[in-house]
């Protein structure tokens, strides 16, 4: 009936195991309760679960992504901890196996569910924004997305209590990974929680390919996108040619472990390798589908906070889609160790070396882009710059690692971890908290906190040096990764360095939640009535924050890059219009939610082998489409008298504002801010 | 500024809000660019079947377990029902509603003949001791054939339903995109038996 599930899968005697489970669900009860005293499940369900608004999906991916961030900390500093006190003698506060299901957790948590809705999320609130669309184009799609997203989130959330974790690191190489070396539940959880969310990943890569092409705004061509939607644009074709792979390589591993099969296995023919090279042909790209975006943002930030229309914008479009390429070419450089020959390896080393030149023009560009600006020191402005400085460092040892000779030196090594830290944290994280900080007032309407930002900024860049050089130094001392104990005495110090690093980190994430409790406590202050806190240069700052449901009130007319400073030169924004028409939108529906619950049924009872409830789920899926692909009603129209009080409301508060450009007195009619003086 | 050819070509078929046709014309390239996802999909298990492809593990060998008039019988019915398909289209541009049903109908039967065929063809395998669990080859021969098979199956299912919303709905805006979909997913999967069956069977028959 429950298949492999029994009672004792319940680590009852684990307290580490037991209070973070405590913990989680005392925070969802909390939740919960909260959300039933004060009448809400109602409003949750029809405003939020159920919507198909790109900007409140986004919203929704953003605080996944801000959730399992602190749960992917939680086990960073657990790491961190065991090897600052597992030294010699004394072997720490973790058991060997509970460690490395930490180090898997970390691992897949930061990549899969903090990353990648983080991402997903500013690309859904940002993208229909800049390119004067008024949703993406298959809303519910989008919803779907979201909803797997979420559910393969809780999967890894639920192996906490129920079962375990993989033990076989987030990339889950076999044959580690087969049922042989690893028969419990945790490559299980692992397979299923990648599997459900990379299809959701999928849908969301087809739509926005499918939004920027196709739903644009008149006039804005190609060469006339922000450069976060090209950045948008491109992670979605990294994301179609590339998650389809890592669904094929799950599904081989899966069969290997469910139905005896051999693709991977030590016996019967099976090629471990087989499994490292498809698994990094979706891998590498990966890594560009979390780091473009990021170039992204901080373009945007950059031009907006300098004053000045971005240095080389066609550069940093081919530098974008050269990037973009290239990261089909390069896969082999995770494992030059394989064995490939030398001629392989050059050919793979070259390549991955010729990654850093169209990286270099971007850093060039957003240097040329403050040289000569008037350059405002916002926080979003802190997180670019400490990104651009922190991130040449990472990216120099990114070229040193492409050159087999050495990676044979630093293969596994701590040298890695601390590259591939480098990059991702100060060239993705920093990105998405910048283009948080950017955005918010977009989304809600007031600005965060700027102090607080700032404290949080230094925190994070200390503590990122603070943690990870000494990794650089423990690379060349020989000390191999995933080590949850050691007995070389020159490591300890750089392990309790590292340590320290972990703290100010998390000083920096605490202050980053003192900043959105400080922001919310005093939103009124940092109201923003414009809707262009910033002097903003594209499409998204044209309309009232937060964003009306429909977006535009009328789709704007594109005839420059910079769309809205543009406008602004030629006096065109802020015009009331003389009538508005009625708005065709989407209506909201349950599919996506509906179909995220039976997906989770379905990967909770694969992972079990619990086979009714998974027939039950996959026939509750289909079933759920079928009715979707029968249902006619999915539109409907707001009538032109509502959009007209909506966009008075707005009109109402501008005056009161103060726009930039300095006009602030309007007549009647029009609000009509001074050419950029 | 500086305009591309190309820009201007996609820019000028933006015709804003979501009028009913922009909403087809934007499923139809969606689901163009859905079975780009697929091709990318049916490469990974292509290259997992292609690499472990002589990996016999002292089990048989492709030339000793294919029967390559019955796979050619296989064949025959898969192509067969994309030419029938072909016909339920033209009868839909006719508007002719008994026809599409008809043409759907025959498909369905010769999509059905193929799948039963496809099953035996296990069974048969299984039966004999050499199932996927026999050899790396033979997981790989049964995923890479099995992948294209469940993607028919789901054409099936498919069609089924469609045949229900033609039969209930009329041939509407909405069906007929539906159908156009299903069309291209049907031939789709036909260019990739193709390729199943130049790889596995006519390959496997020579190695």
């Amino acid at each position: 009936m429950l298949g492999k599930l029994t009672l004792s899968a319940i680590p009852y005697d684990n307290p580490i195991i037991m209070g973070a489970v405590a913990f989680s669900l005392l925070v969802a009860f909390g939740i919960a309760g909260a959300i039933t005293y004060y009448g809400k499940w109602g409003y949750l369900w029809s405003e939020w679960l159920t919507s198909v608004d790109h900007k409140k999906i986004g919203v929704m991916y953003i605080i996944l992504a801000l959730v399992m961030l602190l749960r992917g900390f939680a086990d960073a500093i657990m790491m961190r901890a065991q090897q600052a006190f597992s030294f010699g003698a004394s072997h720490g506060y973790l058991p060997a196996e509970h460690f490395d299901q930490i180090f898997t957790a970390h691992g897949t948590i930061m990549i899969f569910f903090m990353a990648m809705p983080f991402l997903l999320g500013l690309m859904n609130v940002v993208v229909p924004l800049q390119i004067g669309a008024r949703d993406v184009a298959f809303p519910a799609l989008n919803s779907v997305s979201l909803w797997l997203t979420v559910v393969s989130a809780m999967l890894v959330m639920v192996s906490l209590g129920v079962g375990e974790f993989s033990q076989g690191g987030w990339t889950g190489y076999p044959p580690l990974t087969e049922l042989h070396f690893s028969p419990g539940s945790g490559v299980d959880y692992w397979i299923w929680a990648l599997q459900i969310s990379g299809i959701g990943t999928t849908l969301t890569g087809l739509n926005f390919l499918i939004t920027i092409l196709k739903m644009r705004a008149p006039g804005m061509t190609l060469m006339r996108m922000p450069v976060f939607t090209w950045a948008a644009l491109c992670t979605s074709i990294l994301i179609i040619m590339a998650f389809p792979a890592l669904t094929g390589t799950l599904a081989m591993l899966t069969l290997d472990r469910y139905a005896g099969m051999h693709f991977f296995t030590n016996a019967m023919g099976g090629n471990m390798m087989l499994y490292t090279n498809l698994l990094w042909v979706w891998g590498h790209p990966e890594v560009y589908i979390l780091i473009i975006p990021a170039f992204g943002v901080f373009s945007e930030v950059v031009a907006t906070f300098s004053g000045k229309r971005l240095f080389g914008y066609k550069s940093m479009v081919y530098a974008t889609m050269a990037i973009a390429f290239l990261s089909f070419t390069v896969w082999l450089h995770h494992f030059f160790t394989m064995g490939a020959g030398p001629d392989v390896n050059a050919f793979f080393g070259i390549t991955t070396m010729i990654i850093a030149v169209p990286t270099g023009v971007k850093v060039f560009n957003w240097l040329f882009t403050m040289y000569k600006g008037r350059v405002r020191f916002n926080q979003a402005m802190y997180w670019t710059i400490g990104f651009i400085v922190t991130f040449v460092i990472g990216g120099v040892s990114g070229v040193l690692l492409a050159i087999p000779g050495a990676d044979f030196v630093f293969h596994n090594s701590e040298f890695l971890i601390a590259h591939f830290h480098n990059m991702l944290i100060p060239g993705a994280l920093f990105g998405y908290f910048a283009g948080y900080t950017y955005w918010f007032p977009k989304a809600f309407g007031f600005r965060l906190n700027e102090k607080w930002g700032k404290r949080a900024f230094w925190a994070w860049l200390t503590g990122f040096y603070v943690a990870f050089m000494p990794l650089y130094v423990l690379g060349f001392m020989g000390m191999p990764r995933r080590l949850y104990h050691y007995s070389n005495p020159a490591w300890h110090p750089y392990l309790e360095v590292a340590a320290v690093g972990a703290v100010l980190v998390m000083l920096g994430i605490a202050f980053q939640v003192v900043q959105l409790i400080v922001s919310i406590k005093e939103r009124e202050q940092t109201r923003d009535l414009t809707g262009d806190p910033w002097d903003g240069r594209t499409l998204e700052w044209a309309i009232a924050s937060p964003a009306p449901f429909y977006n535009f009130a009328h789709i704007p007319q594109v005839q420059d890059l910079d769309a809205l400073t543009d406008m602004k030169e030629r006096q065109v924004i802020y015009k009331r219009p003389e009538k508005y028409e009625d708005i065709h939108m989407p209506k909201n529906t349950g599919v996506g939610f509906i179909m995220g619950v039976f997906a989770f049924l379905f990967g909770f009872a694969m992972v079990w082998h619990i086979w009714w409830l998974a027939i039950a789920g996959a026939l509750a899926i289909t079933g759920s489409i079928i009715a979707r692909a029968t249902t006619e009603d999915v539109d409907y129209y707001v009538p032109a008298a509502q959009v007209e009080r909506t966009e008075n409301e707005r009109y109402r508060q501008l005056p009161s504002a103060a726009v930039y450009g300095g006009a602030s007195e309007a007549d009647d009619d029009t609000l009509v801010p001074a050419a950029s003086a | 500024m500086t305009t591309d050819v190309l820009d201007s070509h996609l820019a000028a078929n933006d015709s804003h809000g979501h009028d009913h046709g922009e909403a087809v014309s934007n499923t139809v390239f969606g689901f163009w660019i859905y079975i780009m996802t697929d091709c990318v999909l049916f490469a990974t298990v292509f290259v997992g079947y292609v690499v472990l492809s002589h990996n016999y593990a002292g089990g048989p060998t492709g030339k000793e377990l294919f029967d390559l008039p019955y796979a050619f019988g296989e064949t025959l019915f898969l192509l067969f029902s994309s030419v029938t398909y072909g016909f339920a289209m033209l009868a839909m541009h006719t508007n002719n509603r008994k026809q599409v049903l008809i043409w759907l109908a025959v498909t369905f039967l010769l999509g059905l003949g193929f799948i039963s065929m496809e099953l035996h063809e296990f069974a048969g395998m299984i039966t004999e001791g050499n199932g996927p669990d026999r050899s790396a080859f033979l997981s790989g021969f049964f995923t890479l054939v099995g992948t294209h098979g469940a993607h028919v199956s789901v054409g099936l299912l498919w069609m089924a339903v469609m045949m229900g919303q033609v039969m209930t709905k009329g041939l509407s805006t909405r069906v007929q995109s539906r159908l156009m979909r299903l069309s291209m997913f049907w031939h789709f999967l036909d260019v990739i038996w193709i390729g199943v069956f130049t790889v596995v069977y006519l390959m496997g028959v020579m190695a």
